[in-house]
């Protein structure tokens, strides 16, 4: 297939993925604003840092009102990262891509995109937030959904598959290190056990609160929480589990192409050496050290993909 | 559709006053149903309104989710609009299609061998049965093609041939297509949705099918391989990009024919072949069909400016490493000063009277044309020679005086540039509307592939049709619509 054509399988699904993302911030965000109206602010101000936009917003904004806040993560045309402008970017890919997606996973596209341009006409109101956040990750689902059934497991499949991987292991590291700080064994030792409210957002950004609950019950402790989004690898947005779906999906495409690639290489060293744990050795080395050395992997590893399979000349 | 026909606009002065009527092609002239749409109008007769109507929206909403949509000239990048599609099929007798597609085949026959004459030895210039001037000072036609030969012979591996009906006997070719037509896209689409929402109809009907466009066209195209192709060639379609009016067509038609849809940036000269980057290195092409205008394809011979096509790439065809289809230079073929002479052109060529007349045509650049054609500039239509998509046309009988008065200007300033023709009272088929069938007025553009082989008609074509009442102007770039085409089967 083209270099190009896999390129744009690989950003039509990180972009997916990332808005997908997005929208369980502004959830997560959104709750912890309404519950606690005192520190909204700290909290919008770290959704937008893990979102990557801090700096842009605070350059044309002063407050970190929710509805400002929501409004230029779904909406404001200023900000190339808002949802509808990442979703608008997927859409272009899968457009670009379009010969490579069945009818299915196109529709789903299209479609989503369709929806989300009319739900976003205007400033979402506050009570119709939870409905339109809803609507964007059922719309993702229709298009996971798509994707896995209906597609060939060829190249551009799996293309496809490690964007989405990729691109939601950046966003657990980053929600992480965003909050490390929360997690630091210094904080639970000194008696102030961790805040409940706060990791719960934690596991909610990544939908996993219930999950944790089935597994650790009503034990809260920094160590678990790190160990459940970072180490454990049946938690489908956890490190350890993104970083074993890259391995394999690059593993297919080798296969595929009977050629072994410096980026296959680099995604099978990044679960052997910085998901081989146990917990207890990266907070040894450093919580924030540790997530910082991840993100800068993970991000090496695009760039290596990008490279070998020619995305760009 | 980017390669659009200008035709008569707003109410024609013969429909206001009454005393033409218009042929309709499912209702004759006594009142009773043309034998062609016998059997569709038993049908529709039998149909509930509110069902047809319920079935109309369902298709908008079927052409949305798969993006039909084509992006307007002028308008703002991210304004994607529907061509309306209308449900009421246009229906055509297999005798008028027998009669019908031996004209359009004599007609592309003709196109090829007159291409191959001006690029070899010029033979009808020196007959004195075209201008010589009209060909040299052409901007569409390209020096660099002479002497060349095509693979396979074929100029024109996809023409488009327009056609208008006045009559039940009376067809006329508008324009000839043989750069880049568009709209096929639409013709296959237009038969899948009626297929997906009355499927019943087909099996009281018997239609041709027109859903093996795709695989001709690859056929047509792999017959056409350069010199250099070893095995099994690989044929691309090269498109300017997701932003191109037409681009839902290119990935369309490269999606059917399983060939990878490449831009510019895609491709190189690597070793003396046009290759495609893909994800494990160059790998040559050998058949381009590319929907890209000849000016675009090779920034290092023509255009410099262009970053559509690929740096080289006429060194390579030159050379015999690559199939370009349609080949450079066919659009002096289709170049509307030249329309006028196509029955020369069919007859110097055939040795045979063109089946399908032309549309009486004014040449603004000879005098005794040009000044009939300003003593009756209210009634014609006036078309730049080189204009497209019905922009900076006059349609006289629509005009307002001032209007007139400065098109008048325009072509006494530059009269070559233009050619004129009559308001044409072109036939009318019903479209469905919320009070039901109601007339509008059709064009046809039938698709036709030539190849070594030979030539492959698809039966019918893309039918447009202007959805305002008493309009003539069917293009898409303003507010045409289209309807699903049946040929009937014997």
């Amino acid at each position: 297939m083209l270099g190009k054509t896999a390129g744009s399988l690989f950003w039509m699904a990180r972009y997916l993925e990332r808005s997908e993302n997005t929208a369980r911030l502004i959830d997560a965000g959104f709750r912890i604003a309404l519950t606690r109206s005192a520190t909204a602010p700290a909290e919008w101000k770290s959704v937008l840092e893990t979102a990557g936009v801090a700096s842009a917003y605070a350059m044309t904004h002063q407050d970190f009102t929710s509805a400002r806040v929501v409004d230029y993560l779904l909406r404001d045309p200023a900000n190339p990262s808002s949802i509808l402008s990442i979703v608008k970017q997927a859409r272009d890919n899968a457009r670009t891509a379009r010969t490579y997606l069945t009818r299915e996973v196109w529709e789903a596209v299209n479609t989503g995109w369709m929806t989300l341009v009319a739900l976003l006409r205007r400033p979402v109101r506050e009570d119709d937030l939870p409905d339109v956040l809803a609507t964007i990750r059922r719309q993702n689902g229709q298009v996971r959904g798509a994707l896995t059934g209906t597609m060939l497991r060829n190249d551009g499949f799996h293309f496809a598959q490690l964007g989405t991987f990729l691109e939601r292991a950046d966003n657990t590291a980053r929600i992480l290190d965003v909050k490390y700080y929360l997690l630091l064994p210094s904080v639970a030792h000194i008696g102030s056990s961790i805040d409940n409210v706060q990791w719960e957002t934690i596991l909610r950004s990544v939908s996993a609160h219930r999950a944790y609950r089935w597994l650790y019950g009503a034990e809260i402790s920094a160590l678990k929480i790190a160990e459940f989004l970072i180490l454990y690898a049946q938690m489908p947005r956890s490190l350890a589990f993104c970083c074993e779906r890259m391995a394999e999906h690059l593993g297919q495409i080798q296969r595929i192409y009977a050629e072994e690639t410096e980026a296959g290489r680099m995604a099978t060293a990044l679960c052997r050496d910085r998901l081989a744990g146990p917990i207890q050795s990266i907070f040894d080395g450093g919580l924030h050290e540790y997530l910082r050395g991840f993100l800068a992997a993970n991000a090496a590893l695009a760039r290596q993909v990008e490279r070998d399979y020619r995305f760009v000349e | 559709m980017d390669t659009v026909i200008a035709r008569g606009a707003g109410q024609c002065a013969a429909e206001r006053t009454g005393f033409i009527r218009f042929f309709d092609e499912m209702t004759s002239q006594e009142g009773g149903v043309r034998p062609p749409y016998r059997e569709y109008r038993d049908w529709f007769d039998g149909e509930d309104a509110t069902r047809i109507q319920h079935k109309t929206q369902q298709a908008e909403a079927f052409f949305r989710t798969i993006g039909i949509t084509f992006n307007v000239y002028g308008a703002d990048g991210g304004d994607e609009r529907l061509i309306p599609f209308d449900v009421v099929p246009r229906i055509i007798a297999a005798g008028e299609w027998r009669r019908l597609s031996r004209g359009i085949e004599q007609r592309v026959r003709a196109l090829n061998a007159f291409l191959h004459d001006i690029y070899h030895r010029q033979e009808i210039l020196r007959a004195g049965r075209v201008p010589t001037e009209l060909v040299a000072r052409n901007d569409a036609f390209l020096p660099m093609m002479m002497g060349m030969d095509p693979p396979g012979g074929v100029y024109t591996h996809i023409s488009g041939i327009d056609i208008v009906r006045t009559g039940p006997d009376e067809f006329y070719v508008l324009e000839d297509n043989a750069r880049t037509p568009s709209g096929v896209s639409y013709m296959l689409e237009n038969r899948e949705t009626m297929l997906q929402m009355f499927p019943e109809l087909f099996a009281k009907v018997a239609v041709r099918e027109v859903g093996d466009y795709p695989i001709n066209l690859l056929k047509s195209l792999s017959a056409c391989v350069p010199p250099m192709c070893g095995g099994t060639p690989t044929v691309a379609v090269l498109t300017p990009g997701i932003h191109n009016s037409a681009y839902f067509e290119h990935s369309f038609l490269a999606d059917q024919m399983g060939a990878e849809l490449v831009e510019g940036h895609d491709l190189r000269v690597v070793e003396g072949r046009i290759a495609m980057r893909t994800t494990q290195g160059y790998r040559p092409i050998d058949v381009l069909y590319r929907r890209v205008d000849d000016d675009f394809l090779d920034p290092l011979n023509f255009r410099p400016d262009s970053l559509l096509g690929v740096p080289g790439i006429w060194d390579v065809y030159r050379a015999g490493g690559i199939t370009i289809a349609n080949a450079p230079g066919t659009g002096i073929a289709d170049d509307k000063a030249l329309y006028s002479y196509m029955p020369d052109i069919i007859e110097f060529y055939t040795g045979e009277k063109a089946l399908l007349p032309n549309v009486p045509t004014w040449r603004c650049g000879e005098p005794g044309h040009l000044r009939e054609v300003l003593d009756r500039l209210p009634e014609l239509v006036v078309k730049e020679v080189h204009g497209s998509g019905g922009y900076g046309m006059l349609v006289g009988p629509a005009a307002s005086k001032t209007e007139i008065a400065a098109f008048r200007t325009k072509l006494e300033a530059n009269p070559a540039n233009y050619i004129a023709q009559p308001t044409l009272s072109l036939s009318t088929v019903p479209i469905f509307t919320k009070k039901g069938l109601a007339p509008r007025h059709v064009d046809l553009r039938p698709f036709v592939l030539m190849s070594p082989q030979g030539i492959t008609i698809t039966p019918g074509g893309l039918t447009r049709v202007a959805m305002t009442k008493g309009s003539l102007v069917v293009n898409s770039s303003q507010g045409g619509g289209t309807k699903d085409t049946w040929v009937l089967e014997d």
